[in-house]
């Protein structure tokens, strides 16, 4: 677990921010990007394990920019963030490559199996 | 004119004002008028014409042969006189004078007269100086001196005179005819008869009148030449002269008896007499009397039954009216629920996401708290600490599950349809309830349809809608009592279930926002009071239809209607 990197990323400051604290006291090794340009920026110096992205983003979505690292990146797993009611577009996620999607408020516990799960199916497939 | 127009216009104007009673009694009321009008006027100018034309008819008809009657009368009775006429004038110039003046003769000639002609009194000759020469008959007459009476200056004037009926010497009524002669030496003699008015009788008689009608002859100065029935006897002053034609005629009088009657009557054209025939209107018109009361009677049915069908079916119309103006207003109802819900179900959405964020924000503020705490063992007040945060994680969760509600009202679930059992999926629903149910002592009574058809309906939105109802039953109940649960075929169309419940019960005021968004009577925090709003929506778009009977503590009756096909899909 504590070799695990994962990139944070969104709009939602406070709670990115407090998600990165808490599962770094979990031994996580996180970033924080708080828009999808950056995101994208930050994957040229940062490569994580697993990406964990907010799909309702202002300026570049969600969506957009699973695309593009799905692209990019494709050994990066990526975990989508929806709003409640929103599942329709977690599982169009799903289907443009998204390893899973969990709908916010998160339970920190739900989070961790699921980027467990992910590492383990990217280590299986390298 | 123009209040005529204005009361038609006021007839057919129709009150704006929807569905109050007022409206439709006025409605009705200017409707059954208007054809009560247009069909009772024809009816009633139909029944008047038929009366005038009728009656001038038949008074025609009457009036024909009265005249032919009265012309016949007329004629037999000239034929009469006439022929006694020709006789006497044929004795007259047949026999010399001295032939005549011989009584013997005279007689002779009188008995062959008598027994040849009927009505012949006497018979007697004349000489110029009005002396009467020779007599045959009843009265001795011989040597009675007529010169100076008036007939027999007319007779020596125009040669031939009739008498109207007299008494004169004989005392008894009768007609005399006179006929002067001048031989071919210039001798000048009249020969004189008296016939007896009892034949002139003879000829009413013979007409055959009724008990009622009456038939005499009256001379121009309207006396008596034969008795009459009911006005008078002979030489007796008849009360009417009728109008001087000598061509029949009929008119209408009003008799000294207070008859009304016809009054047929001819001038005759060589004597003075005038013949009339009085028949009394009440015999001639008995026929126009059926008639009249048939008019009539035909009239007052048609009447009856014409405003008996008007007001049937002005009151059907109103009803038919009020039923589809009710349906209209509950349909604009609905739309305005609908609308009311979907707008409602759109803020619901948009707070259910604005409020998301922060509530993400807080979970994990309030999860790195936990933390902070959990991974410090000397933190003071931990157990305190740990409680509280536990409780903000928790209203979190409450929040969750209300924003997701929220959404699940607001969202358009597209339906998906499979053909299912309804019996099935309440068996399915009841599977989440049981526990509960045992542990508050409810029971959970089953009636289910065995022949149930199945349904094209959506599983998931069923199981919701049921859910909801037997939630909302289980905590009206409380602790102990019963839910029963039956289904049932409606209609070809439809099926039904029915959801009861012992519990508390609604007041009438709740009933009626029980389908109503954010309703609820739970305490603060206990319901969102959206589960019954949700359930409509469902049961509304899988085109059924919910309906809900409660009585405050004895509890409440949910049924809802499921149709067997699912209807084209509308979206709402």
């Amino acid at each position: 677990m504590k070799d695990w990197k994962v990139l944070l990323v969104d709009d939602e400051k406070e709670f990115v921010v407090t998600l990165a604290e808490r599962l770094g006291m979990r031994g996580i090794h996180t970033e924080t990007v708080f828009e999808g340009d950056g995101a994208l920026k930050k994957l040229e110096t940062y490569e994580p394990d697993v990406m964990v992205l907010d799909l309702m983003m202002p300026g570049m979505s969600g969506l957009t920019v699973l695309e593009k690292v799905k692209k990019l990146y494709p050994k990066i797993e990526v975990i989508l963030l929806t709003g409640i009611g929103s599942t329709s577009e977690g599982l169009t996620g799903m289907r443009l490559g998204a390893f899973d999607y969990l709908m916010k408020p998160l339970q920190i516990d739900e989070l961790i199996q699921k980027i467990g799960l992910a590492i383990s199916k990217g280590s299986s497939t390298n | 004119m123009r209040s005529l127009k204005g009361l038609i216009e006021d007839l057919l104007s129709i009150p704006e004002e929807r569905s109050t009673p007022e409206r439709y009694r006025i409605v009705g009321r200017n409707i059954a008028i208007l054809m009560l009008i247009t069909t009772l006027v024809p009816l009633a100018l139909m029944t008047v014409i038929n009366y005038f034309e009728y009656k001038a008819a038949l008074r025609n008809e009457i009036q024909a042969p009265m005249k032919t009657l009265v012309n016949k009368a007329k004629h037999s009775f000239e034929l009469f006189l006439a022929g006694r006429l020709s006789t006497v004038n044929f004795i007259a110039s047949a026999y010399k004078f001295e032939e005549l003046a011989d009584e013997k003769n005279l007689n002779r000639i009188f008995r062959v007269l008598k027994k040849e002609f009927e009505g012949f009194v006497d018979l007697g000759l004349i000489d110029s100086n009005g002396m009467q020469v020779s007599y045959a008959g009843p009265y001795g007459l011989q040597g009675k001196d007529y010169a100076g009476q008036a007939w027999f200056e007319h007779v020596r004037v125009n040669g031939v005179y009739i008498s109207d009926v007299f008494k004169g010497y004989r005392k008894f009524p009768h007609i005399a005819i006179a006929v002067q002669h001048i031989s071919d030496d210039g001798r000048e003699w009249i020969v004189r008869a008296t016939i007896n008015t009892g034949k002139l009788d003879d000829l009413i008689a013979s007409m055959g009148l009724d008990a009622e009608s009456d038939a005499f002859l009256i001379n121009r100065q309207g006396v008596f030449q034969t008795k009459s029935r009911f006005y008078g006897d002979v030489l007796d002053k008849c009360p009417e002269i009728p109008p001087i034609s000598f061509e029949p005629a009929v008119i209408e009088r009003i008799d000294p008896l207070g008859r009304d009657v016809f009054l047929g009557y001819v001038y005759f054209n060589q004597n003075d007499f005038v013949f009339v025939l009085v028949k009394p209107k009440s015999d001639v018109l008995k026929v126009w009397y059926t008639l009249r009361a048939d008019l009539l009677i035909v009239f007052v049915i048609g009447l009856a039954v014409i405003i008996l069908a008007v007001l049937k079916l002005t009151n059907i119309m109103m009803k038919r009216m009020k039923e589809s103006d009710d349906k209209r207003t509950l349909a604009l109802r609905e739309v305005e629920h609908s609308h009311k819900l979907s707008s409602i179900g759109r803020l619901a959405a948009g707070v259910a996401h604005e409020v998301n964020n922060p509530l993400a924000v807080i979970n994990e503020k309030a999860g790195l708290m936990q933390d902070l705490i959990q991974y410090n063992p000397d933190f003071p007040d931990k157990d305190r600490f740990v409680n509280l945060v536990k409780a903000i994680i928790q209203s979190v969760e409450r929040c969750r599950t209300i924003t997701h509600r929220l959404l699940g009202f607001a969202r358009r679930m597209d339906v998906e349809v499979q053909i299912l059992d309804v019996n099935e999926v309440l068996q399915e629903t009841l599977g989440f309830l049981e526990k509960e149910a045992l542990y508050k002592n409810v029971k959970l009574d089953l009636d289910l349809s065995k022949n149930l058809s199945k349904i094209e309906s959506d599983r998931g939105q069923l199981q919701q809608v049921f859910l909801n109802i037997l939630n909302n039953a289980m905590a009206a109940i409380g602790d102990g009592g019963t839910i029963a649960i039956s289904s049932f075929e409606r209609d070809s169309q439809m099926i039904g279930v029915t959801i009861k419940d012992t519990g508390h019960g609604m007041s009438d005021e709740t009933l009626k926002h029980v389908f109503e968004p954010f309703f609820t009577t739970k305490k603060s925090g206990e319901g969102t009071g959206l589960g019954l709003s949700i359930t409509y929506g469902i049961v509304k778009r899988l085109g059924g239809d919910i309906e809900v009977q409660s009585k405050t503590g004895t509890g409440t009756r949910f049924t809802v209607y499921l149709p067997k096909k699912t209807p084209a899909q509308s979206g709402v």
